[in-house]
């Protein structure tokens, strides 16, 4: 460790800390905690989604997946840039207009049941603590190799800043953390591009020659790592329709005051995401160029360390430095972001809506929030720690692979059918997020034929590494079937009701904050 | 029972006389075509990208060495930004229609 990491180290976590103290003084209620008092402005939220987006997984993953594997890697950016698409234009109003705080507010304020929050809250804490242990396992890694700390103290370091960000200062202090971070990130990324476009006279043509000729045209066509077109198409579709059913993207919706602010949010977000994963090829070809296939893979086999091993050898020591204390804040803001959705299903959902009937006092729902943040931020942390060795893209693709599978057609079908009803709400929620998880343990991530390539020897059953083409369809189709084959005449009228109103809402605006539930 | 609910201004919003107004039907098709068909575009051209990338067509060099996967996948990331406008400029003008049903249920004296 030498004082310029520690110096660069020091000023991020001050600068976070200084903004979760500010914001701890404006968090004074749960609409405060949970959505900042919904008064963001769009580009804002946009910056804070991006932030999202921009997980280590994408920065350090998928740099490093160009690196290794060329165009393969390459095919997650196009993924997470068209993902917001699906956003703007199917997800993200009817979102704003209908929801308050969770996925679950959402549905029930067209299926008031216990059991539609019960399943919907669930499905956000495994996502959340899937999408948890990857980032903090990699965080782990990361802080490992930069400052030469052990596996454990890391993530105990993160964990601890995690939830003070979110226990003072929640999704005020959250979302800032993510805009400071999503800032630094783009400015990090585009100084290393730069650089490396100087090194090619800025030509991209000659980076791709450079390419072509010193390590092999197979990284300019996909076949390195994806052989099959199903199974990358199976992927393509988990990331481009996971991206709208994963629960602390959707909770920023709520964090703007009306659907034209979501709008322009997602407006922010792409152009954000478009620049971003541009730059990726740089860092990714950069990074094969000039730090070779050897050494990359020696300090990370799957490529982790790609991009702070180009920094360094651009910038010496110092941009190594900063670009891995961006690296550092970025788990930082993805997993607060991630403790604060975890918390709103426990403690909104579970505790304050299902097991006290919503009869909470305002002083009772922060404490819950609260509660509900420390016991997620424990939970994962342990589970990190003994996760140590997992392939972390596998549980990211997971997280993915659910929401596209389970809450993906559940929002769509409760915004757009007319006759969908709770049992089909059920049915499409549990089949997606059961075959997903079935399908997955059978799968080449948890089988494989070589010992030590994943966690049991064996053939796997399902040669797909993201069963979203499988998953996604049952979704689907157990929403209809659930509707069709169990229609409940008695409420029928009411049903209808519930949906005029809804249909109302989602379209025009009218009365977003008297959403009633 | 009237489907209503009151707004934070105390003022009643009877939902099915708006659901039953024409004009607001009229909106919702018009938006609800143009929304469908236009992520039904971008999701075809999206998912064509992993099928036509392991295709000769995609993998021939487009510039230099350059393959069309690159070139198709910097399609993709043009479109994402052309529709991301498109659709900025289009729901300015739903909104304006939006508006526009909510001033003709007030008109009727729906309060």
């Amino acid at each position: 460790m030498n004082l310029v990491s520690i110096s660069f180290f020091l000023a991020i976590v001050g600068l976070t800390l200084v903004v979760t103290y500010i914001a701890a003084k404006r968090t004074s209620s749960a609409a405060d905690f949970y959505t900042a008092g919904g008064g963001l402005k769009g580009w804002q939220n946009g910056f804070a989604i991006a932030g999202d987006y921009l997980s280590a997984a994408a920065f350090l993953g998928v740099s490093g997946a160009i690196a290794l594997t060329g165009f393969d890697g390459f095919f997650f950016s196009v993924g997470y840039v068209v993902a917001n698409l699906v956003l703007l234009y199917v997800i993200a109003e009817p979102m704003r207009n209908l929801g308050r705080y969770t996925l679950a507010d959402m549905l029930t304020a067209r299926f008031n049941e216990k059991r539609i929050r019960g399943v919907a809250a669930s499905g956000t804490i495994i996502i959340v603590i899937l999408y948890m242990i990857a980032q903090l396992v990699g965080a782990g890694a990361l802080i490992k190799l930069l400052f030469g700390i052990e596996y454990w103290i890391a993530v105990l370091i993160v964990g601890v800043m995690m939830t003070t960000y979110v226990l003072f200062g929640g999704m005020t202090a959250t979302s800032w953390v993510q805009i400071i971070k999503a800032s630094l990130l783009l400015f990090g990324t585009g100084l290393l591009a730069t650089l490396v476009l100087v090194k090619f006279d800025f030509s991209l043509m000659k980076m791709f020659d450079t390419i072509a000729v010193d390590h092999g045209e197979e990284f300019l066509v996909p076949g390195i790592k994806y052989t099959s077109t199903i199974d990358s198409v199976s992927m393509m579709m988990a990331l481009v329709l996971g991206t709208s059913g994963l629960p602390h993207i959707l909770m920023r919706f709520f964090t703007v005051k009306d659907a034209k602010t979501a709008r322009a949010s997602i407006s922010w977000t792409t152009w954000i995401t478009a620049i971003f994963f541009s730059l990726t090829i740089f860092l990714g070809f950069g990074a094969l160029n000039f730090v070779g296939l050897d050494q990359i893979l020696a300090e990370s086999k799957a490529g982790n360390t790609a991009a702070p091993l180009l920094a360094h050898y651009l910038g010496g020591d110092v941009l190594m430095a900063f670009i891995g204390a961006v690296a550092f804040a970025t788990i930082l803001a993805v997993v607060s972001g991630l403790v604060l959705t975890g918390a709103s299903a426990i403690s909104h959902d579970i505790y304050g809506e299902i097991i006290k009937n919503g009869q909470l006092t305002e002083k009772q729902q922060v404490i819950a929030a609260r509660t509900g943040s420390i016991s997620i931020a424990i939970v994962s942390i342990i589970l990190a720690l003994f996760a140590q060795s997992l392939n972390v893209s596998f549980l990211v693709s997971f997280a993915f692979c659910i929401g596209a599978s389970a809450n993906l057609p559940v929002i769509l079908y409760t915004i757009y059918w007319k006759k969908f009803n709770s049992t089909g709400a059920v049915t499409a929620m549990v089949t997606g997020l059961v075959s997903c998880l079935v399908l997955g343990a059978m799968g080449p991530n948890v089988w494989s034929p070589v010992e030590g390539a994943a966690i049991f020897v064996g053939t796997p059953l399902v040669p797909l590494a993201v069963p979203a083409i499988i998953t996604i369809p049952l979704g689907f189709i157990a929403g209809y079937l659930g509707t069709i084959l169990s229609s409940n005449k008695a409420t029928d009228a009411e049903a209808e009701r519930i949906y005029k109103e809804i249909r109302v809402k989602a379209n025009t605006g009218v009365s977003v904050s008297d959403v009633s539930h | 029972m009237a489907n209503v609910s009151n707004t934070k201004q105390g003022q009643a919003i009877d939902y099915d006389a708006i659901e039953a107004m024409e004009s607001f039907n009229r909106f919702v098709r018009k938006k609800n075509t143009f929304l469908f068909s236009i992520t039904a575009i971008f999701l075809i051209l999206y998912i064509l990208l992993p099928i036509l990338a392991f295709q000769p067509v995609l993998q021939q060099k487009f510039f230099g060495n350059i393959t069309g996967v690159w070139v198709y996948s910097a399609g993709l990331f043009i479109m994402t930004i052309v529709l991301c406008t498109v659709y900025v400029k289009k729901a300015a003008s739903f909104d304006k229609a939006a508006a526009a049903v909510l001033a003709e249920y007030q008109a009727k004296g729906g309060k």
